[in-house]
């Protein structure tokens, strides 16, 4: 298994390097490669951290809730390899000035970015977990900078200031937990989370809190938690679609990995009740927020953005009932979120690629056009909005099982009631791009013109395979996945 | 007797060491007000420059006194990165754009840009309102440290706390960045006195991630600047809803 988690950790960085020198039909062979292999790295994890914990050069630790967030990360990183593929394939068949450049910096950031995601929840220690996570703030600005237009100058910058200074309010609740774990474990203490976590109660309370407030505000910020979440739509909306499906799903996701951490710390030392209620406040005011902005978006990719928002609060508030079903829920969540999320913004990229347009005004009879990017952009949508048999509906039926099953009623009603509102907003928004007929004339030289097929099978693939996981996860989740989760479930300290 | 013990103990006056590593502690709250008055963003990198070297100061200062040898590696790694390499980077940035913008004085391309909502005064009256807010808010916390005195500590959340009022109010890309860097920098006041402790490989690295970042920065500034011909963010509104 060491030979695995290390690979996991050399792969990427190697596959960025290659990129950053070789022509370009080389690097994406490359990093389609190291994302696949880095997918089937981690399912090799999974039976391992379903049974105990991994640890390696005292820097490493793998328990089963990091591998959770390792999965949702390793397999959207191989999506998104293979995806871009297609992606790129326009402006190279284009011979675009400056495309080999721009070729071997996105690839180079994606893998970079990738490895950074991968590298943040196999982090041992509190200050190790906050410089990746810090590195992919730095990384992923670059990458939304990357299409060099005003809209993306303005995004990247935004995105940078506002995340950069959420983890400096992240690095000081690290600062407070040093503190307090010094309290108890002497002053040599290096910020490792066990020894933080076994020494749970005897932690003095203050300093605890504090950090807690401060992670939840500070990796809150990159998660994309209400009033912080600002940069979010911006940068999901301006970065190249490959970079958006990464961000959504798996960056705001290892974002909620660290908060996770800090709430068992916390949990340990204050009982559950106080994380609890500022996660629950959190995630109710992220969920309204985006249920609200979900209504009337007029770009797809700022709407499947908003959508991000609305799952980052469901997990918070997942979180916040603190039932096992309901944290099992979370965990499934993220990985649903991840393959859901992922899909619609593939999806939402070819749209985007066939009409020129990323306005969904712009936008008209896509299952009509696209015989198959069309209905999957739909089944995503489906998914997204957490209908049945799709991996989201299981989650969100778990995560609300246990909001009523400890007796959190009227939360629960909450999250069923502004869900309900997100799909509506989801929905008509979808059927307006891929039911409404095309009207010829409506945009001239554009909608008229358009012919009937796919721009590239490999934009095609990745959606695919995300649908199988989507069904696998929503019908029958395998009894690894099943033993994997009971064990996260069980070191988030239910109760405790 | 106690209570008489501890009363004398609440108004004798402080140790030498105690009262010094405050009034160095103020000096970089000081410093991070001054930045609001500095007309020229010259001067704010400067000023940033004198923050983190009081920062290094004080480092060296808990080094000596509390016999922490690791922190004279911190304090002549931090003030090389900070006082220095960053300053040199950020001065290098300056010149460039000033040079490209020669032809058109008018631009005022090294001025920097204030909030078009709060002029400089009431800016000031409310960092200080949040400064106090800061300062009281986190001695109720009784927040006790062996290194340093409390008032350090508050003193650090009121210069990070200023820092969000700084990069809030400016509206150029550069001001908001030296903003951030402060922001850091009250940090690492903060950590001195809470995190002395702390193994040097971790600081090492918190330094190192901050010139991935300051490198980061220098070049979407350049990118800003490239699209934007100036260096105000009072263009960047065409992303909303």
């Amino acid at each position: 298994m060491e030979a695995v988690v290390l690979l996991l950790l050399i792969l990427p960085f190697t596959a960025a390097l290659v990129s950053l020198r070789a022509p370009a039909a080389a690097a994406e062979a490359v990093t389609a490669i190291a994302g696949v292999t880095c997918f089937g790295l981690v399912l090799a994890l999974v039976p391992e951290a379903a049974h105990h914990d991994l640890g390696y050069l005292s820097y490493l630790r793998i328990d089963a809730v990091s591998v959770v967030f390792l999965l949702a990360t390793s397999f959207l990183y191989a999506a998104v390899a293979v995806y871009s593929i297609g992606y790129l394939a326009p402006s190279r068949r284009r011979g675009e000035a400056g495309f080999s450049r721009y070729s071997r910096q996105f690839y180079a950031g994606l893998n970079l970015f990738a490895w950074t995601m991968l590298a943040a929840p196999m982090m041992s220690n509190l200050a190790l977990l906050w410089i990746a996570i810090e590195v992919t703030t730095v990384v992923s600005a670059l990458l939304v900078a990357i299409e060099n237009t005003d809209g993306a100058a303005e995004a990247a910058w935004k995105y940078i200031l506002i995340a950069s200074a959420g983890l400096g309010l992240a690095l000081l609740a690290t600062i407070f937990a040093y503190y307090a774990g010094a309290q108890v474990l002497g002053e040599h203490y290096d910020l490792s989370f066990a020894p933080l976590l076994q020494s749970g109660a005897r932690l003095p309370h203050t300093p605890v809190r504090l950090a807690f407030v401060l992670a939840v505000v500070g990796f809150g910020t990159k998660m994309g938690l209400f009033p912080v979440h600002t940069w979010l739509p911006d940068a999901h909306s301006e970065a190249p679609t490959p970079v958006s499906a990464l961000l959504s799903g798996s960056l705001l996701a290892v974002s909620f990995y660290a908060i996770l951490r800090y709430y068992q710390v916390a949990a340990a030392a204050l009982g559950p009740r106080f994380p609890r209620d500022v996660l629950l406040v959190f995630g109710i005011a992220s969920l309204l927020l985006a249920a609200l902005y979900l209504l009337d978006q007029r770009d797809v990719k700022r709407m499947l953005a908003y959508s991000s928002v609305e799952h980052m609060g469901i997990l918070a508030i997942g979180v916040s009932f603190g039932a096992p079903i309901a944290l099992a829920g979370v965990f499934l969540h993220v990985l649903a979120h991840a393959a859901a999320k992922g899909n619609a913004f593939m999806g939402a990229g070819v749209l985007v690629h066939k009409f020129g347009s990323k306005r969904i005004s712009g936008i008209s009879g896509g299952l009509d056009l696209l015989p198959w990017s069309g209905p999957l952009f739909g089944i995503a949508i489906l998914a997204l909005a957490a209908m049945p048999p799709f991996g989201i509906f299981r989650s969100e039926f778990e995560i609300v099982e246990g909001g009523f099953g400890a007796s959190s009623n009227v939360a629960a009603a909450i999250l069923i009631v502004l869900v309900t509102l997100a799909f509506f907003g989801l929905s008509v928004a979808a059927s307006r791009m891929l039911v409404t007929p095309r009207r010829a004339g409506l945009a001239p030289g554009s909608a008229a013109a358009l012919v009937r097929g796919e721009p590239s099978a490999w934009m095609v693939v990745p959606v695919v395979a995300g649908v199988a996981v989507l069904l696998v996860l929503g019908v029958h989740p395998p009894a690894e996945l099943t033993g994997l989760l009971t064990r996260a479930v069980h070191q988030l300290g239910v109760g405790a | 007797m106690s209570s008489l013990a501890g009363a004398a103990a609440a108004v004798a006056a402080p140790s030498v060491y105690s009262g010094g590593s405050s009034v160095i502690a103020l000096g970089v709250l000081l410093a991070e007000f001054g930045m609001f008055r500095q007309a020229l963003l010259r001067d704010q990198v400067r000023l940033y420059a004198v923050q983190s070297g009081l920062i290094s100061v004080l480092a060296i200062l808990v080094a000596a006194v509390r016999h922490l040898p690791d922190l004279y590696v911190l304090a002549a790694l931090s003030g090389a990165l900070k006082v220095v390499i960053v300053p040199i980077v950020l001065r290098r940035l300056l010149r460039g754009i000033g040079r490209a913008g020669e032809d058109d004085p008018a631009r005022g391309w090294t001025e920097i840009a204030g909030s078009g909502s709060l002029g400089l005064a009431s800016t000031v009256l409310l960092a200080i309102a949040v400064a106090a807010f800061g300062f009281f808010a986190v001695s109720a916390l009784h927040i006790r440290s062996a290194v340093l005195p409390p008032a350090a500590l508050e003193i650090s959340v009121s210069v990070a706390l200023v820092a969000f009022i700084l990069m809030i109010m400016r509206r150029d890309v550069a001001s908001q960045a030296i903003g951030f860097l402060s922001l850091e920098n009250g940090i690492s006041l903060a950590a001195l006195v809470v995190a002395a402790g702390l193994p040097l490989i971790l600081e090492v690295a918190f330094l190192f991630d901050l010139l991935v970042a300051v490198v980061v920065l220098e070049l979407l500034i350049r990118v800003h600047h490239g699209r934007a011909e100036s260096l105000s963010t009072a263009d960047l509104t065409s992303l909303r809803g």
